[in-house]
């Protein structure tokens, strides 16, 4: 399990390390039941506080993609992966419908629309 | 007796008083939560070594209440004491000690001496333990301050002013002793420094001491994320909201605002430029700026 952060990148380091987290297991990295290093380990290794790796736990447990076990340790959840990324989906969806607002308002073609989707994701 | 498992503060300060002739500590009241680390910070002069004496008793209180791990001094001093390591800015061993005398005068002190820690300490930090204490660098003496504080099973480490006059290699080296002194969630340190930046990644609080009075006591996380510097014009600035403004900085090209909301802001329309900002610049805005 690899856990990269950056300073500069101007994402808050708890919401870093979520994204990676949640983007191993919904690739299937992680597997469901797998147990994630603890708190204290990770707030460790990458040098940062307690605080920060609580957080982001604390938020992938609210979206219920692990659990947490007083005295064991936390783990992915057993939820399943259809539903995660039904919910993911539902995401991608829905901020697309933004950007397409914004487009017809200012009457960017689809075609255009399209060219720049495939530009970012292929980023 | 409370269970000191049960206890969620290992140190808690209510309403210290202590009143010098030019220098007082001013109702300083805070809570460490155990299992953090605490950055304890402020200027030379603020009032941290006085309130690390008050902490270790060392000190008569004028006011005030102080309890560690959930006990008071009044009934409990040697229990409390036997569970603080603390690590004075200068070393306290005579010069013509070695490693083994140490071992042998700290046996004698504390009921917990662990003389098994503290050799892997010695080893772990390659310290010599044939040399005396005077042909010691400051970061051996330091790192033998350390190495003692930690072998006696001590829930609580204490630090002041430890790290500065340190280079960074052993500065580093220090600060993972406290990742992993900090892995056991029972453990907890507060470390003054007058150098921000170590603190800056690891500690889970700072806690802003001035002129002998708390200024703030907040997540470092907090910090970091919604504080920010907007620089703008003198223009702007007659605009610009001020319930959020936590200190200003006028120079002759424009003006610089530290605010305590800036996600808040990031996702307005604004024209002024918005920074993100140190822990270190956050303190001098207050201190120059005077905060209100």
């Amino acid at each position: 399990m690899e856990i990269i952060i950056s300073n500069t990148n101007g994402k808050p380091i708890y919401e870093q390390i979520t994204a990676q987290i949640k983007g191993m297991i919904m690739k299937g990295t992680l597997d469901q039941g797998d147990a994630l290093p603890s708190i204290r380990l990770l707030a460790k290794e990458l040098r940062i506080s307690v605080i920060t790796t609580k957080r982001s736990y604390d938020d992938l447990e609210k979206e219920g993609f692990i659990i947490t076990i007083p005295g064991k340790g936390s783990f992915v959840s057993e939820k399943n992966k259809e539903f995660v990324r039904e919910e993911q989906l539902r995401k991608v969806e829905e901020n697309l419908q933004i950007a397409v607002e914004y487009g017809k308002n200012s009457g960017i073609l689809l075609e255009e629309m399209q060219q720049i989707l495939k530009m970012l994701y292929e980023e | 007796m409370e269970n000191p498992s049960e206890v969620n503060y290992t140190i808690e300060l209510n309403n210290v008083v202590k009143k010098y002739k030019d220098f007082s500590l001013d109702h300083v009241s805070f809570k460490v939560p155990k299992g953090n680390i605490v950055g304890f910070i402020g200027e030379n002069g603020a009032g941290k070594t006085t309130t690390i004496k008050a902490l270790m008793n060392l000190i008569f209180l004028d006011e005030g209440q102080i309890r560690v791990f959930g006990l008071s001094y009044k009934e409990n001093e040697k229990e409390i004491k036997e569970q603080i390591g603390i690590v004075y800015d200068e070393s306290c061993f005579h010069e013509t000690l070695q490693v083994s005398d140490i071992n042998k005068i700290m046996s004698n002190i504390y009921k917990n001496w662990d003389q098994k820690v503290f050799y892997s300490y010695i080893e772990k930090f390659n310290l010599p333990d044939k040399k005396v204490m005077k042909e010691f660098s400051r970061g051996m003496k330091m790192k033998l301050s350390i190495a003692v504080a930690l072998s006696h099973h001590a829930r609580l480490l204490i630090l002041d002013e430890a790290t500065s006059g340190l280079d960074p290699i052993v500065r580093d080296e220090i600060l993972d002793i406290f990742m992993e002194f900090i892995q056991d969630e029972d453990h907890t340190i507060l470390v003054s420094s007058h150098i921000i930046s170590d603190l800056e990644k690891i500690a889970d609080y700072i806690i802003f001491i001035h002129k002998g009075k708390i200024v703030f006591n907040r997540s470092k996380d907090e910090l970091i994320y919604n504080f920010g510097i907007a620089r703008m014009s003198e223009a702007e600035f007659e605009n610009f909201p001020k319930e959020n403004q936590q200190g200003v900085r006028k120079n002759k090209f424009g003006v610089e605002v530290l605010v305590n909301n800036k996600q808040e802001l990031m996702q307005q329309k604004h024209e002024y430029v918005l920074d993100n900002t140190t822990i270190e610049e956050i303190i001098l805005f207050m201190v120059k700026g005077e905060l209100k």
